[in-house]
């Protein structure tokens, strides 16, 4: 197995072994972001000095019997919505074309102590809106399996870097399924954990109460490990919660046996693919003969879901993407007045989804329009909650599919913004409720492109979220790695 | 024949928190610092960047809340108030909407013979902005005017309080804000310097025909820095409503502008539509809930509140002004006050003494309240020997002077200074003899009738003991002397 | 059901300065997406508010402790107009 292909746990197995140092990691990632980034464009910015420099010093301390923990000296890519001190991050907007930010989200504070190495900041649909990474303002990425394929997104070039092998990890943001869907449709597993556990501070906001920071990467166990290095109460995010990590490492291993597995009835049917469907069914069928009983659970708010996220999110948004104003930081377009100096910039700033998301989300709070739109989109929430708590007083865990489809062809949905919302109907729910989802990947269709299958849990159910992941891992045996082609030039 | 109207009047008052910190970061709360000096990634509005809430500034709400009468919610919530602006640097400001920390309180002003009542509708928490100041020509490249941001008092806690309309007169409206202030100062929550902007007012003002219980048109008056204009701004805008009423420029629902040196409002131009500001609930906290045992802390920490003061005062047998005037003077010389009269002292005496005399000497020798070296019991001592009749009142101000300037105690400094009255009738008597010996004639006035010749023969005995004879001993002892010759 | 919507006045809401074309374009866009949305009308019954907050805590505060501020010269480093410390902005409307 080459460098760049081994999993967080086998490099830092190799690390610690002296068989290879972190610049030996950093080296690989970098050669196969020189060998890829022409064809994925997953990368934004490339760290190589600030990386090098982390490195090194991994070395030195491990040298030195420091040992950080399972991150260590591991190279790691960031989504780039994630603030990071003295290195460009732009969420993928023109109108933050440039900008530095003074500091660094808690996450990035966190992965740094932990001893990772950050490679990079990695593409993205513009302040996370879309689900292709087809929005960026500074080009699309694309999918290692079929290069004419979009990656997912919005966290796209995060799950093409690690499913490439440009990072052993990547950090990514989740609001609507952008950590999970493109790590289904990238073959890597991907978590969007508790709302709440993991801190938002440094997260450039799409949607305040649906964003949750969560790892992509090439195993269940890396991303259980990723998880704990960044779990846990901040006292600069209100919203974050003070919850000891659950004991994960020790049901990674314990199968399914005695489990009550949900089967999500909603999350089927019209506009999903039949090899999906039929991957699924097989997993399903799977767990059971390794001893989970199944049932057929109903959530019927599930099906009104997208519509809420699709007000209550871009709500939020407008609000949160009031701030690029061209006044403090990032792009200016001049004008006579403040008023239409705001206007040309933001106007000029936003590129054509996030325009939308605002004046949806400004429409949605409007006055005469609130309670029709925002206000009801807020009780399907609480609806929906109610109808997962139903599900949980008898169900362990819920599976459903993570994405209705493979990845499809790159321009086939930018144009039709409806269907591209209806990619994320499977797991958009979680997010609404605030509830852990995980997607791991349990084959190939017929074209050899990644299919991949969710498992819910009750908020804080990250433990047996992982001990079901862990086991649809094992069952599924999906070792296949992509194959890059080399452009033709 | 012109009707009789009546003013009806509600006002927002802002007070700025004195806190350490500011409402939603860890910057410093200040005043005067060098521009975006006290700023972080929160109060710039920084990408990224998330509030949290200082539990201090809810305290104090709570505070000012309960001072005020208030009920304290037992949850509430923050909203975002969505406007664009630009010393506001998230575009929205993090606000309440409708479920304040406190509500439906009250506020008696005080008010010699009628009291006024006037009721709370709310006091909620938010975050204050940055401030602009907009310079003329030069200076900037693309444009000939421009606006300078800075951001330093950008989330700055601010509690805003909403009466109900139930202010008739400006002089009515003016005792408000006072007594406002007096209960924040009292709290020890915020400077309220109106100078420098940290408590600050807006006032609604309509009209209607005396007795009637319609609804005028409302004109909210801004930019009113002291007491004094906010009192002429309101009469100003009653005044104006009365002759506008019925003419061809009626008044309008408007914003208008209290312009201090020309003593007029002006309407603000606004533009039409752009106050929708969708308010909705921050996502970026959880709710605050105050439960009894919070609320039930609070309320045991309040201090004693003007107004309760005032009557702990008129109970004690002072009269209003003196009640007012004590309870607005420093708290040194309150608590010497208490003190004092604690000692055994007449309460009307103490009172006057610490608001007349010891307030002028600190005036006149520049010393802060704190710094005041006084004793009760030598205050005490000084009535009593005024009320003795020991040191006549005069020359009691000098032996104020002596205690507080460190000479002792009453008795000490009066001995010292040489300002015991003579109230020994041995002694006087032998100056009374020498008295009518030098002035016969006035003695043959008396004797023929002359009264009022006493009040010039009392004067001569003051002079021949340097004012220090008891001139209610020498006046008695003189008409007997005279009685009896 | 067919959705109002006073695409110019939304986008004055939000400081967006689109064209009349532009402005046409999201309309009908915005049109599509609200009558999907529009089925969160379907929900029946009350539901009780709940705290949006899936773990459903409160009182999330800080102590009254200062923290450091940021350096100027590093803030105003990224302003696009600054002067003597000073973000620099061109007039508001609504001054007089
Ligand atoms: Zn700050």
């Amino acid at each position: 197995m080459t460098l760049h292909e081994k999993t967080i746990v086998e490099a830092g197995r190799s690390l610690r072994s002296g068989e290879v140092t972190s610049e030996d990691l950093l080296d690989a990632v970098l050669l196969r972001a020189s060998q890829t980034e022409a064809q994925l464009h997953a990368y934004l910015t490339l760290d190589k000095e600030g990386a090098r420099e982390a490195a090194g010093q991994a070395d030195a301390d491990l040298a030195d019997g420091i040992d950080r923990g399972p991150l260590h000296g591991i190279p790691i890519a960031l989504k780039d919505n994630m603030c990071t001190r003295g290195v460009e991050t732009t969420a993928a907007s023109q109108i933050l074309a440039g900008y530095v930010p003074p500091y660094d989200a808690t996450v990035v504070t966190r992965l740094r102590d932990a001893g990772a190495v950050i490679v990079g900041k990695t593409n993205l649909d513009e302040f996370a809106m879309g689900s292709s990474t087809e929005n960026s303002a500074y080009g699309p990425s694309f999918n290692p399996w079929d290069i004419g394929r979009i990656p997912g997104g919005s966290s796209g070039g995060s799950a093409a870097a690690v499913a490439a092998g440009s990072a052993f990890g990547a950090l990514g943001s989740d609001t609507g399924g952008s950590i999970r869907q493109p790590a289904s449709l990238t073959g890597i597993v991907g978590l969007k954990p508790t709302y709440g556990t993991v801190s938002r501070y440094g997260l450039i906001a799409f949607a305040s109460s649906l964003d949750q920071i969560g790892p992509l990467s090439k195993s269940v166990e890396d991303a259980a490990l990723t998880l704990e290095a960044i779990w846990g109460h901040d006292p600069l995010d209100a919203t974050s919660y003070s919850a000891e990590y659950p004991d994960v490492p020790a049901d990674l291993d314990t199968g399914v046996d005695g489990l009550k597995i949900g089967v999500i009835k909603e999350l089927a049917g019209e506009g999903y693919e039949p090899a999906v469907e039929s991957s699924v069914a097989d997993m399903v069928q799977s767990l059971s003969e390794a001893g989970a009983e199944i049932v057929e659970v109903s959530l019927p708010t599930v099906d009104i879901a997208l519509s809420a996220y699709y007000l209550v999110a871009p709500a939020e948004a407008s609000a949160n993407l009031a701030r690029f104003d061209g006044i403090r930081y990032g792009l200016r377009v001049e004008g006579e007045t403040t008023e239409e100096l705001m206007a040309r910039t933001r106007a000029e700033g936003f590129g054509p989804e996030v325009t939308r998301r605002i004046l949806l989300g400004t429409y949605a709070l409007s006055a005469g329009y609130y309670d029709a739109f925002y206000g009801q989109a807020q009780r399907v929430r609480v609806a929906l909650r109610d109808d997962f708590a139903r599900a949980y007083e008898t169900v362990d865990a819920l599976v459903s599919p993570t994405s209705p489809t493979v990845a499809f062809p790159a321009g086939e949905k930018i144009d039709d913004p409806l269907s591209m919302y209806l990619t994320d109907i499977c797991t958009n729910p979680a997010n609404l409720v605030g509830h852990p989802g995980i997607s791991v990947p349990i084959g190939l269709d017929e074209q050899g492109l990644p299919i991949g299958f969710q498992v819910m849990a009750p908020a804080l159910g990250e433990r047996v979220l992982f001990r079901v992941a862990a086991e649809v891992e094992r069952l599924a045996g999906f070792g296949a790695r992509p194959v890059i082609e080399e452009l033709a030039s | 024949m012109t009707a009789r109207w009546e003013a009806v009047i509600g006002i927002e008052v802002h007070v700025e928190l004195a806190t350490d910190s500011k409402m939603f970061c860890g910057c410093a709360v200040e005043f005067g610092s060098e521009p975006n000096t006290n700023v972080c990634p929160v109060c710039l509005g920084l990408p990224g960047a998330l509030p949290v809430p200082n539990r201090k500034a809810i305290e104090w709400i709570m505070a000012i809340g309960l001072a005020l009468n208030c009920q304290v919610s037992h949850k509430s919530v923050f909203h975002r108030k969505n406007y664009f602006y630009a010393d506001l640097p998230k575009n929205y400001q993090i606000s309440q909407y409708d479920i304040p920390v406190c509500h439906d309180g009250y506020l008696d002003l005080p008010n010699d013979g009628e009291s006024v009542r006037v009721g709370i509708e709310r006091a909620h928490m938010e975050e204050d902005t940055g401030k602009s100041t907009h310079v003329g020509d030069g200076g900037r490249i693309h444009a000939a005017k421009s606006t300078l941001l800075d951001f330093n008092r950008s989330g700055v806690p601010l509690v805003e309080i909403v009466s109900k309309p139930d202010i008739r007169t400006a002089t009515q409206a003016r005792a408000y804000a006072q007594e406002l202030r007096a209960i924040v100062l009292e709290l020890g929550v915020s400077d309220a310097r109106l100078e420098e902007g940290s408590m600050r007012f807006d006032a609604n003002v309509s009209i209607r025909p005396e007795g009637s219980d319609v609804l005028g048109t409302k004109v909210e008056i801004k930019n009113m820095n002291s007491f004094r204009s906010l009192e002429r701004a309101i009469d100003y805008e009653i005044q104006r409503q009365i002759e506008a009423t019925g003419s061809d420029s009626d008044v309008i629902q408007e914003t208008r502008h209290w312009d201090e040196e020309a003593g007029v409002t002006h309407s603000m131009r606004t533009k039409e539509g752009s106050s929708d500001y969708r308010y909705f609930i921050e996502p970026d906290l959880v709710p605050m809930i105050m439960d009894e045992t919070w609320v039930a802390t609070i309320r045991n920490k309040l201090p004693e509140l003007p107004a309760q003061r005032r009557e702990r005062y008129l109970g004690q047998g002072l009269d209003e002004s003196s009640a007012g005037v004590l309870s607005d003077s420093p708290a040194m010389l309150r608590s010497l006050y208490d003190e004092t009269v604690s000692l055994g002292a007449d309460t009307r005496a103490t009172a006057n003494w610490l608001t007349g005399e010891v307030t002028a000497w600190l005036r006149k020798t520049g010393t802060e309240p704190a710094d005041l070296r006084l004793e009760p019991v030598h205050l005490q001592e000084l009535i009593t020997i005024v009320d003795e009749g020991v040191v006549s009142s005069s020359a009691a101000k000098e032996v104020l002077e002596g205690i507080l300037s460190g000479e002792g105690s009453a008795r000490v400094v009066a001995e010292r200074r040489d300002l015991i009255q003579i109230s020994d009738s041995s002694a006087l008597a032998e100056v009374i003899g020498h008295v009518l010996e030098e002035h016969p004639d006035a003695v043959a006035s008396y004797q023929e009738g002359e009264q009022k010749v006493v009040g010039f023969l009392v004067g001569q005995v003051m002079r021949a003991t340097q004012g220090k004879a008891d001139p209610k001993l020498a006046n008695e002892m003189l008409r007997e002397a005279l009685g009896g010759s | 059901m067919a959705i109002d919507i006073d695409i110019a006045h939304v986008a004055r809401l939000a400081r967006l300065g689109l064209t009349d074309e532009e402005l046409e374009g999201y309309k009908s866009q915005l049109a599509d997406i609200l009558e999907h949305a529009a089925r969160v009308q379907s929900l029946e019954g009350d539901p009780h508010p709940g705290s949006a907050h899936p773990l459903g805590f409160d009182n999330a505060f800080r102590d009254d402790e200062r923290r450091p501020s940021l350096d100027r010269e590093e803030v105003l480093s990224q302003a696009p107009e600054a002067m003597d410390g000073f973000f620099v902005a061109p007039p508001a409307l609504e001054t007089e």
